[in-house]
């Protein structure tokens, strides 16, 4: 039961790494974005290679992975997703549809379309019994992880000149702007990080979520739910929605293996039937 | 006071209605298609299929503006039904089964559309999705029934009307669906250019100020939305019965972002759209599958890109074009061209 619980929380806290950065990007610019998960898939892949291939130790090819993601992150902004901030949403889910596609079918043809797995170093294998809990050591350092990089978020965000910026430019980006905040600056800073995020839940994911070319596919609707249960006013939202997800995911498999696939779907739909805005948005009017 | 008020309002509908030669030609070169390309009939078929998807898609997406990203939960609903209604011939009959079939679809698409109705364009997104999941996760548990992963295998048709037998170059599966596209497409157009499809048009201009005129928003959502998911429905039975048989593909994502590609192609909101889309796209895919049978993805992504940088609107801006030189032609097309004018969809 409080194993479930333990793994349940892994798996939350790793949608939240990877789902925040979508969260901000919709917020700040109402920009449907869902292709945030070939970003995830690109710092899986990014990972293995350095691990797999070159023999780059795990710890030290995660911030590779999170740098090289943002990198691509930011590349892409500024040269592709800037025009197309403008345009109606049809237009940014065909873009980001369109590069999913692009994406899964590139990766397919240079890494092949078989599942693949990261070589862990042998000290994450295994797991240690704490009070009668099954803790899997590589599923501690998940949690520990995204525990410390959510910390560290709330406190950039809460405490810091770039986080009161940017908490401005969500709130109302044209007064920001008028205010003399350079909200496409902020917002690209935001995407890049956003992104680089996604990578490092790609790369540290990698052995629970499976890696593969439909990567993005599979998991665009984890990444939906937890944006629109959790809203996009705040990362505390989608952090509990994505627990409550992680946890709900993990136990209905456990549980209710036939229908364990169903039971995000139950949340989902029951979250839209109690608060069609989100469980935790605030009533804005945008 | 009224009586020439509502004078004027139904001939300005009578007007709107008025099939233009242009959409007469449209529909001759398709019949003369049943007998000047008789090798092509199997593609043709395809193409039609997807042409009445796309049509489908067209009414709530070009009429209503709501996004969908899980459209072929219809679509692959009724090819289910379709399959199973055959398999185990309880409506062995095509036409009736197919009238069976699409009217699950437009249950179920009437049951669902309470929920595609809430919120905003994101969460209607993750709900579209969310339902077509479902539904394929649905087909995969109950494999005792729907074949699972396998498909359903062993659908035999009856022939049409009990007369028409479906043969193996599909001619007679060719000339059946374009009917039926045919048949729907005609009710179509008399929707959206009834009272109904103009308060639609409104609802999708400003929902506030709709509503404020008296238009019950919500009301018109749900038929349109039932409508549109009885029409994939129909679409989805067709592809069943013209193919003999049914997998979890029909379900997939792949299907509901293609639809999508090929109605934005075509252009939206003037129904001519999806079928033009659909034989662009299909054309566009076969010649794509023979260059690069594996990766065909990676260009059908890379024209949707292309298609949003370069923008929909020039897009199908030679449609503008054509359509202003025949209002200049003929007078009487002049009312025609705002109201059949691709409007871009507006997502806010």
């Amino acid at each position: 039961m409080l194993t479930i619980l333990f793994d349940g929380i892994a798996y939350g806290m790793l949608l939240f790494v990877l789902a925040c950065g979508l969260a901000v990007t919709l917020g700040l610019m109402n920009f449907v974005n869902l292709a945030h998960g070939s970003f995830a898939m690109a710092g899986g892949y990014i990972t293995l290679i350095l691990v797999n291939r070159i023999g780059v130790p795990f710890f030290a090819a995660l911030p590779i992975a999170f740098l090289v993601t943002a990198l691509i992150g930011a590349v892409f902004e500024r040269t592709l997703y800037v025009h197309v901030y403008a345009k109606p949403h049809l237009d940014q889910v065909l873009f980001t549809i369109g590069l999913v596609f692009m994406s899964v079918a590139a990766v397919d043809y240079v890494m092949g379309s078989q599942q693949q797995y990261i070589q862990l170093p042998d000290m994450l294998h295994g797991q240690f019994t704490v009070l009668g809990v099954n803790v899997g050591k590589y599923r501690l350092l998940i949690i520990g992880i995204c525990g410390l990089l959510t910390i560290a978020l709330q406190l950039i965000l809460a405490h810091t000149r770039f986080g009161s910026r940017l908490r401005a430019a969500v709130d109302d980006p044209r007064v920001a702007s008028g205010l003399g905040i350079h909200v496409n600056g902020v917002f690209a800073v935001t995407f890049a990080v956003g992104s680089g995020l996604a990578g490092l839940g790609g790369a540290l994911g990698a052995e629970i979520l499976g890696l593969d070319p439909t990567f993005p596919l599979k998991f665009m609707i984890y990444f939906l739910i937890v944006v629109t249960v959790g809203g996009t006013s705040s990362i505390t939202g989608p952090f509990l929605a994505s627990l409550l997800l992680g946890i709900g995911d993990v136990a209905g498999k456990y549980y209710v293996p036939k229908f364990g696939a169903f039971v995000i779907y139950t949340i989902m739909i029951v979250v839209l039937i109690w608060r069609p805005q989100g469980l935790f948005a605030r009533a804005t009017a945008r | 006071m009224s009586r020439p008020l509502t004078y004027e309002v139904s001939r300005f509908l009578a007007e709107r209605a008025r099939w233009h030669p242009l959409e007469i030609a449209f529909w001759v070169a398709a019949l003369a298609s049943v007998f000047l390309l008789p090798a092509k009939h199997l593609i043709l078929t395809e193409i039609t299929v997807l042409a009445l998807f796309a049509l489908s898609l067209d009414l709530i997406l070009g009429y209503s503006g709501i996004i969908s990203l899980g459209h072929a939960a219809y679509f692959g609903f009724a090819g289910y039904v379709a399959g199973l209604l055959a398999k185990h011939a309880i409506v062995s009959e095509p036409v009736l089964a197919l009238v069976v079939s699409g009217i699950a679809a437009a249950v179920l698409g009437f049951v669902t559309s309470f929920l595609v109705l809430r919120g905003s364009d994101l969460t209607r997104l993750m709900v579209t999705l969310g339902v077509s999941l479902v539904l394929r996760e649905v087909a995969n548990q109950l494999d005792t029934i729907t074949g699972g992963a396998d498909g359903l295998q062993g659908i035999v048709m009856a022939p049409v009307l009990g007369l028409f037998a479906f043969d193996i170059s599909g001619h007679v599966a060719y000339v059946y669906c374009l009917l039926v596209l045919f048949v729907l497409f005609v009710v179509a157009r008399r929707v959206v250019n009834s009272p109904f499809g103009l308060s639609l048009r409104s609802v999708k201009g400003n929902p506030l100020r709709a509503s404020a005129v008296g238009i019950s928003v919500n009301g018109r959502l749900v038929g349109i939305y039932t409508l549109a998911a009885g029409y994939a429905g129909i679409a989805g039975a067709l592809l069943t019965q013209t193919t003999q048989f049914v997998s979890l593909d029909v379900l997939s994502f792949e299907r509901s972002a293609d639809v999508l590609l090929a109605l934005v192609i075509g252009g939206t909101g003037y129904l001519y759209g999806g079928i033009i889309g659909a034989v662009l796209f299909k054309l566009m895919q076969d010649y794509l599958a023979n260059l690069t049978p594996q990766y065909w993805q990676f260009w059908i992504g890379l024209v949707l890109v292309v298609i949003v940088l370069v923008g929909r609107d020039r897009m199908t801006g030679w449609l503008d074009q054509v359509r202003t030189y025949l209002a200049r032609v003929s007078p009487r097309a002049t009312r025609r061209v705002g109201a059949v004018g691709a409007s871009p969809v507006d997502g806010d």
